[in-house]
């Protein structure tokens, strides 16, 4: 019963900030706008986690790195 | 194959978000100071004033912040997709500080965020002064962890390569923690920041008293601000001072070029403003400066802390001085490095053969070349040498810069002492005029710190160009433009927002 009072009040001390929010709704604005453009334009069209991507478990990971290492190194 | 233009393009790109990252980070470091003891004052006095001035620059604080938020996690996307090579490597060493950065600034953001920014009529008065010195801290241990990382790029301590995963293992959590490089690089940049915050509130408040609005919120803001910067100036001093002192220590090839210093020798003097040469090649007899005015015995102290030190020029790095100062050369590195990346490859095939004497083997060969593995990747003894101009011109001015805030901070505090600030307009104008220099002395000391360490991603490790992905470059130009346009546009918005609301003045916060 407590917890759930606290978690009310909680709930109800963030929901008054935000409605009583003048410049912060414009900031939040542009916090969104940002977030879709990183993460999920940028991050899914232009990011992808090269590794993971093209191998599929960390041993493969490991043995395409060391490749890189010793290969380069002989050049 | 080593891709250059792909390594070029990649670095290009990590540069620009970080540079833009670092628009908007100082300010967070230095501001949640100045707020806190601004609120400490207001509940200190119970003067409004106070409470007002407190509400006005944390408004601006929350401008910057929100602007800023999450323009770093691009750089971890980078290390992802481009630097893939190395995030592999060094997974196992940045894992740790990166979560509890990630994890702390989460808490400390949700939480006591809230209460800075909500919670003026719903908290106690302590409660809130308590939740925007957390907000403070927060963001200042934050900003260690990520240093650590940086530091430990730097200066790779507490660790150990395994040749079977390929990766950088930590051996010692402390030594990474405490890695002095990592420590006097976190003292110092936060330091900045703290300048930097101080310019931002002397400079909007000279600008008010310009205007002759909200004069005195102004000067109370003046007062905090110059104070808070003279106090954080002098600290920057003495971190400089440390951080320059291990550059000598672990970083040879940068404190050279930071200096322009061609021939070591002992007694080393510093450059304190000159014009170098430009066609002076490694190696040459030609002078270093066509001009210099230099401070005498300076650099011994400054790297070494004894005015007789010898201190390693770049000829001395790249051809080595094995009579006088054990010095090895670049080549010597290179062949050892060389070695090393055999043993690397012997071990793996040992390994796939099922030959566990060979292994045994190629390991102690590994082990005994370790520390110059990166170098058996160049292909020029003069590779080690970073961009020489570039590194000393940005530290120079960098330093001259510091040096003017000092002035400009005990100038400012000096005439409001004595009731004379508001007639002295050109300092009022200099203050103004010096918040974009606060700006450019920060991306400076980042050019010093990273441009200065090259050719190296992981000092003496691994050099940039075998820390890249094999993706195409025309990705990575893509991408290169398109943050140009998201964080200029940013940039524009943050400027825009900040300028408005410093223009509807101190008044109704």
């Amino acid at each position: 019963m407590i917890i759930i009072t606290t978690l009310k009040k909680v709930f109800q001390f963030y929901l008054e900030g935000f409605q009583n929010m003048r410049l912060g709704k414009r900031l939040w604005a542009i916090i969104g706008i940002k977030f879709v453009i990183f993460f999920i334009i940028m991050k899914i069209l232009f990011f992808p986690n090269f590794l993971k991507e093209n191998f599929s478990t960390d041993e493969e990971r490991a043995e395409h790195i060391l490749q890189s290492l010793t290969t380069q190194g002989d050049k | 194959m080593e891709d250059t233009l792909l390594t070029d393009w990649s670095r290009a790109q990590f540069a620009l978000t970080a540079l833009y990252h670092w628009l908007f980070v100082p300010l967070t470091l230095g501001l949640s100071f100045i707020i806190a003891i601004m609120e400490t004052i207001y509940v200190k006095t119970g003067n409004l004033i106070w409470k007002e001035i407190t509400k006005f620059w944390m408004t601006l604080f929350a401008i910057n912040f929100a602007i800023g938020l999450a323009t770093g996690i691009i750089m971890e996307f980078e290390f992802g997709t481009n630097w893939s090579n190395y995030s592999w490597i060094v997974g196992d060493i940045f894992g740790a500080p990166l979560a509890i950065e990630g994890i702390m600034a989460f808490f400390m953001e949700s939480t006591f965020f809230a209460i800075m920014f909500f919670g003026w009529d719903k908290v106690s008065k302590k409660m809130h002064l308590l939740s925007t010195w957390l907000v403070a801290i927060g963001s200042n241990l934050s900003a260690l962890w990520i240093l650590v990382a940086n530091g430990w790029m730097q200066h790779p301590i507490g660790m150990e390569f395994n040749l079977d995963s390929a990766r950088f293992e930590m051996v010692s959590f402390f030594d990474v923690l405490f890695n002095p490089n990592a420590y006097s690089k976190f003292l110092h940049t936060v330091g900045s920041g703290y300048v930097m915050g101080s310019l931002f509130v002397v400079g909007i408040s000279a600008w008010y008293l310009l205007k002759n609005k909200d004069v005195i919120k102004a000067k109370k803001s003046m007062v905090v601000g110059a104070t808070f910067g003279l106090i954080t100036s002098i600290f920057l001093i003495f971190t400089g001072d440390e951080s320059a002192h291990q550059v000598a220590l672990n970083q040879p090839t940068k404190l050279a070029a930071m200096e322009g210093l061609y021939d070591g020798h002992e007694r080393a003097g510093i450059v304190a403003i000159g014009q170098l040469n430009h066609h002076k090649e490694i190696g040459d007899d030609q002078e270093e400066f066509i001009w210099s005015i230099e401070i005498p015995h300076a650099l011994s102290i400054l790297g070494f802390h004894d005015m007789n030190a010898f201190v390693p020029g770049i000829n001395d790095l790249v051809y080595g001085d094995t009579d006088h100062h054990n010095i090895e050369s670049a080549s010597q590195k290179m062949e050892k490095g060389k070695i090393a990346i055999a043993a690397l490859k012997a071990y793996k095939k040992a390994k796939k053969e099922g030959d566990m004497l060979g292994a045994e083997k190629a390991l102690l060969d590994f082990r005994t070349n370790e520390k110059y593995f990166g170098y058996g990747y160049l292909k020029d003894p003069k590779d080690i040498i970073p961009p020489v101009a570039l590194t000393f011109y940005s530290f120079h001015i960098m330093v001259g810069l510091g040096t003017w805030f000092l002035i400009l901070f005990f100038f400012i505090l000096y005439f409001t002492m004595i009731g004379k600030l508001e007639k002295k307009k050109m300092l009022l104008r200099a203050a103004v005029l010096s918040i974009p220099l606060g700006y450019l002395a920060g991306e400076l000391g980042w050019i010093v710190a990273e441009v200065g360490r090259q050719p190296w991603t992981i000092f003496e490790m691994l050099p940039v160009g075998m820390a890249t992905s094999q993706i195409s470059t025309t990705a990575v130009q893509t991408t290169f433009w398109l943050f140009a346009i998201v964080f200029t546009g940013l940039l524009i918005a943050e400027i825009r927002i900040m300028t408005t609301q410093i223009k509807n003045g101190m008044e109704g916060h």
